[in-house]
C-alpha cells in the first residue's frame, strides 16, 4: 500500500552517463576499427608495394643485352628488399619481346595492360599475391623492344602490418575510452554533490525553519534550489496567513460574543418589557454585525489562500465589475440605495481570479455605500498601462488615520472603528496578489478609491 | 680399415647412377606400426646414430631412409610436390638453395613448436624449412706432404700459395664441381657474396689447373692417396670425421671467413605422415639432438673448430657466416644467374667442364 505511493527511484545519472560514453565509445570504436582497417590496409599496400617496384626496377636496371638477348644478372639487393617481407613467398617472371620467359617462373601473371609499370594482384600458387610489372626498353643493335620485369609476393607482411595499425588505433581508443569515462564519473559525481547537500540540509532542518536555502549549486540544480525556496516562502506565508486569521478570529469574536452574553443576560433579567425589547434588539443588530465580521474574516483569509494556490487566468475586468454589482444589488444595498455602473465599450483585459477580485471590489463598494455620500458609482476605465477597477462617492472619504492604516490588518481599534478597515485591507491583499495596488483620491466632486491591475494586451 | 670405411663412404656417395638414389636403407624394428620415410643428401653412415636415438624413444616407429644427390633430391622433391604425391615425410638438404626454392614454391608444410622458435632468424624460414646442423666448410690439406710454412690459414694464404702456376701445387689442389654438385655451387655462390677474393681465387684456381671434381668424399680419397696436396671448400663434417681416423688430414677454418651451412629440413606439404616428421625435427632442434648431432660432427660450434687445431685461437665469432635461410637464396638458383656463374666457372676450368657430366 505505501509501496504503490513510493515515487519511483529511476536510472541514476552516473548509469546514465555510463551509458553515454560507453554508446560513444562502441559507436567511435566501430568507425575508428572501419577506418583503421581500411588505413592500416592501405598503409601496408603502399609501403610494400614500393618494396615491390623498387625490386622490380632493381632486376630491370641489371639486364643486359648479349649477343642480341637479354641476360638478367640477378641482384641479390633486390632480393634483399624482398625479404624485408619475412615471411612472404617470392614470384618473379621476366619476359622478352616475344612473350617468352627468360628466366623465374614461367606461372607469375602478367598485367592486363601493358604500361611501364603496373600493380596488380593475382594468386602465387593458392595462396592471393600482389604483384608489380616494369618495363624496360631497349634500342641496342641485337636487340629493340622491351622486357618486362614481374616482381610478387605474397600477402602476409601486408596482413601483419594492417593488422598492428587497427590494434595500435584499438588500444588507443580503449585508452580514451577508459579516461573518458574516469573524467565523466569525476565531472557528475562534483556536479551532483550540491544535490546531495542540499538534500542534507533539508534532512537536518527543523520542521518550523521555512527560511531560504543558501547552499551554492550550478544553474542546473539552483532551479530546483529556488523552486524549492518559492514553494517554502508560499508555504510560511500560508502557515502566516493561517496563524493570523486564527489569531484575529480570537481577538475579533471574543470581545463581541462577551458583549452579547452580557446583554442576553441583562434582557434576561429586565423586568421591564420595554427596555427589555430594547436590549434584545440591540443584542440582534451586534449579532447582524458580528455575522458580517465573521464573513469578512473568512473572506480575507480565502483571499489569501488564493493568492497563492489558485492560478490567475485571463478575464475581461468589466465582468468582474458586473458580478460585484449583481451580488452586492441583492446583499448590500440599503434601501433605496442606487449604484451608477459605469463601464467602458471595449474590453479591459486583466490577468487576475475572478473570485478574488470580486471579493475586493465588493468589500470597496460595501464601504462607499456604508460611509460615504450617495450618489455612489462603480467602475472599470484605463489609465495609462493600467487597469482600474474603481468605487466613486460624493463624500470626502475616510479619515487620513483610516488610509494610514490601509493594507493591514486589524489592530485593537478596527473593531471600535468599525469594519471598513478590514474591507480595506481585503482590497489591499487582493491587489498585493495581483501585482497591483490600492489606489486612492479626493477631487471637488468626492472620493475615488481603485484597484488598479496590469493591463493585459489583448490579442 | 680406414680405407674400407672410406671406400664405403665412396661408393655410397658417388658410384651410383645419375638419376636414382644412392641408397636406401630400413631403420627401425620390423614390426614399427609407422614408417617415415626421410630423404636427405647427408651420407646415412653419418646420420645413421642419430636417427637410432631418436627410434629408441618411438619403438613404435621406423625410418625408410634414402639418400640423394642434392640436385636429385631437388628434382624428385619438386615432382612430388607438383604432382601433390606423398613422397617423402621429411626432407634433408646440404643444397639449402633448392629448399628454399621448394618452400617457396609452397611446396612445405608449416610447423611451429618451442625447438623451431628458438632458432635464430637466419636458420628458419616461414616456420617452413630449419637448419638442422651448423657445418663449416673448411680446407683439407696432407699433413704429411704440406709443409706447415706452407698451410694456408686464409684464402689469401691460399691465393699466395696458387700464384705460381709451374709450382708445387699446380694441378695438386681440388675443389667441387659446381655443375655436378649443389653443394659445391651453393660454397661457390656463398663465397661470390661475401667477398671480392673469390674472382682472384677463381682465376688463380684456373691458372693452377685446379681440379674440380665431385662430392666431398672422392676429394677426401684423392687427398688421402696423395693425388691432391690440397682442397678447398669441404664440408666440415665429413672431414672432421674422416680426420678422427686419419691423422695425416690436416683441417683449416679459414680466417678470413668461413661459411657455416645448415642442411635445411623441410616437411612436404602433401606428406603422409607430417605429424611425425615434425616430431623428428623437433628432436633434431632439442638438446638431445643436438647432442647426437653434435657427437656425428654434424654440428661444430667455434670452440671446437679451436679444439681439433682447425681453427687459431684468435678467431672471432664473426668470422662464421651462416649461410641464411632467406628468400635471398632464390638468387642462386635462378637460370640467368646460374649459366652466368657457370659460364665463368667454365673460363677457370676449361679443362674440367670437357669432362663434367
Amino acid at each position: 500500500m505505501t509501496d504503490a505511493a513510493t515515487p519511483r527511484t529511476t536510472l541514476s545519472l552516473k548509469s546514465r552517463v555510463a551509458v553515454a560514453v560507453a554508446a560513444v565509445v562502441l559507436v567511435g570504436g566501430v568507425i575508428v576499427l572501419v577506418a583503421a582497417l581500411a588505413y592500416g590496409r592501405h598503409a601496408a599496400r603502399e609501403a610494400y608495394d614500393r618494396l615491390l617496384v623498387g625490386a622490380a626496377s632493381d632486376i630491370a636496371e641489371s639486364i643486359t643485352i648479349r649477343d642480341g638477348q637479354p641476360v638478367v644478372d640477378m641482384p641479390v639487393s633486390a632480393f634483399e628488399l624482398l625479404s624485408l617481407a619475412r615471411k612472404d613467398r617470392i614470384d618473379y617472371r621476366v619476359v622478352d619481346r616475344d612473350g617468352r620467359t627468360l628466366t623465374g617462373s614461367a606461372e607469375a601473371p602478367r598485367p592486363e595492360t601493358r604500361r611501364d609499370l603496373a600493380l596488380y594482384g593475382g594468386t602465387f600458387g593458392t595462396e592471393p599475391a600482389r604483384y608489380a610489372a616494369v618495363v624496360r626498353r631497349f634500342a641496342e643493335r641485337g636487340y629493340s623492344g622491351p622486357v618486362e620485369v614481374i616482381v610478387g609476393h605474397t600477402l602476409r607482411a601486408r596482413q601483419d602490418l594492417a593488422r598492428d595499425i587497427a590494434q595500435n588505433a584499438l588500444a588507443v581508443l580503449g585508452l580514451a575510452g577508459a579516461v573518458i569515462a574516469l573524467f565523466a564519473s569525476l565531472a557528475v559525481a562534483s556536479a551532483l554533490r550540491p544535490l546531495t547537500n542540499i538534500g542534507d540540509a533539508l534532512a537536518h532542518r527543523d520542521p518550523t525553519d521555512l527560511t531560504p536555502l543558501r547552499e551554492p549549486a550550478p544553474r542546473e540544480i539552483a532551479a530546483l534550489r529556488d523552486a524549492l525556496n518559492g514553494f517554502m516562502r508560499r508555504l510560511e506565508r500560508q502557515l502566516t496567513a493561517n496563524r493570523t486569521l486564527i489569531s484575529d478570529a480570537a481577538h475579533q469574536l471574543r470581545t463581541p460574543v462577551a458583549a452579547i452574553r452580557v446583554q442576553l443576560q441583562a434582557a434576561a433579567e429586565e423586568p421591564d418589557p420595554e427596555r427589555k425589547a430594547a436590549l434584545i434588539a440591540r443584542v440582534q443588530n451586534r449579532a447582524g454585525a458580528f455575522g458580517h465580521l465573521l464573513e469578512q474574516l473568512l473572506s480575507q483569509g480565502m483571499v489569501i489562500h488564493r493568492g497563492d494556490a489558485v492560478a490567475k487566468e485571463p478575464l475581461d475586468l468589466r465582468d468582474v465589475a458586473l458580478e460585484i454589482y449583481e451580488q452586492s444589488e441583492t446583499a448590500l444595498f440599503p434601501e433605496g440605495a442606487e449604484v451608477r455602473l459605469d463601464l467602458p465599450p471595449k474590453e479591459v483585459a486583466v490577468s487576475g481570479d475572478m473570485l478574488s477580485l470580486t471579493e475586493a471590489g465588493k468589500n470597496l463598494l460595501g464601504n462607499a455605500l456604508r460611509h460615504g455620500t450617495a450618489p455612489v458609482a462603480l467602475g472599470v476605465r484605463r489609465v495609462g498601462g493600467e487597469a482600474w477597477l474603481w468605487v466613486r462617492d460624493a463624500g470626502s472619504g475616510p479619515g487620513p488615520d483610516i488610509l494610514d492604516r490601509m493594507g493591514e490588518r486589524f489592530t485593537r481599534d478596527n473593531a471600535s472603528a468599525g469594519i471598513g478597515g478590514l474591507g480595506l485591507a481585503i482590497a489591499s491583499s487582493v491587489a498585493a496578489n495581483h501585482d497591483g495596488r490600492l489606489d486612492r483620491h479626493s477631487d471637488g466632486d468626492g472620493f475615488e478609491i481603485a484597484l488598479s491591475l496590469p493591463l493585459e494586451e489583448a490579442a | 680399415m680406414i680405407r674400407r670405411a672410406l671406400l664405403h663412404l665412396l661408393a655410397l656417395t658417388c658410384a651410383m647412377p645419375a638419376a636414382g638414389q644412392e641408397i636406401s636403407d630400413r631403420l627401425g624394428p620390423a614390426e614399427a606400426g609407422h614408417e617415415l620415410v626421410v630423404r636427405s643428401t647427408t651420407d646415412l653412415s653419418v646420420l645413421r646414430p642419430v636417427l637410432e636415438d631418436f627410434l629408441a624413444a618411438w619403438p613404435d616407429v621406423a625410418i625408410r631412409y634414402e639418400q640423394w644427390l642434392s640436385n636429385n633430391l631437388y628434382r624428385l622433391t619438386l615432382e612430388d610436390c607438383e604432382a601433390r604425391g606423398a613422397g617423402a615425410d621429411l626432407v634433408i638438404s646440404s643444397a639449402v638453395h633448392h629448399m628454399v626454392e621448394l618452400v617457396n614454391r609452397g611446396c612445405a608444410y608449416t610447423h611451429v613448436s618451442d625447438q623451431t622458435l628458438a632458432l635464430p632468424d637466419a636458420l628458419v624460414w616461414r616456420d617452413e624449412l630449419w637448419g638442422v646442423t651448423r657445418e663449416p666448410a673448411v680446407m683439407i690439406y696432407d699433413r704429411t706432404r704440406v709443409p706447415e710454412e706452407d698451410v694456408p690459414r686464409s684464402r689469401f694464404d691460399l691465393l699466395d700459395l696458387l700464384r705460381a702456376s709451374d709450382g708445387p701445387y699446380a694441378g695438386r689442389v681440388a675443389t667441387y664441381d659446381i655443375e655436378a654438385s649443389g653443394l659445391g655451387y651453393l660454397f661457390a655462390y656463398a663465397d661470390s657474396l661475401e667477398a671480392t677474393t673469390f674472382g682472384g681465387l677463381m682465376e688463380a684456381f684456373g691458372r693452377s689447373d685446379t681440379v674440380a671434381t665431385c662430392c666431398s668424399a672422392e676429394i677426401m680419397e684423392g687427398v688421402l692417396r696423395g693425388d691432391y696436396l690440397l682442397a678447398y671448400n669441404i664440408i666440415g663434417s665429413y672431414a672432421l670425421q674422416l680426420a678422427e681416423d686419419n691423422p695425416e688430414l690436416g683441417i683449416v677454418a679459414p680466417s678470413d671467413y668461413t661459411l657455416m651451412l645448415s642442411r635445411g629440413a623441410m616437411i612436404p606439404q602433401h606428406a603422409d605422415s607430417p605429424q611425425l616428421a615434425a616430431t623428428l625435427v623437433d628432436y633434431l632442434l632439442s638438446d638431445p639432438g643436438r647432442a647426437a648431432l653434435a657427437e656425428a660432427h654434424l654440428i661444430t660450434d667455434l670452440e671446437m673448430l679451436i679444439a681439433n687445431g682447425a681453427a687459431a685461437p684468435s678467431l672471432g665469432s664473426s668470422a662464421l657466416r651462416p649461410v641464411e635461410l632467406s628468400p635471398k637464396l632464390l638468387v642462386a638458383s635462378d637460370r640467368h644467374k646460374k649459366q652466368l656463374f657457370q659460364a665463368r666457372w667454365r673460363d677457370a676450368f676449361p679443362a674440367n667442364s670437357a669432362k663434367a657430366p
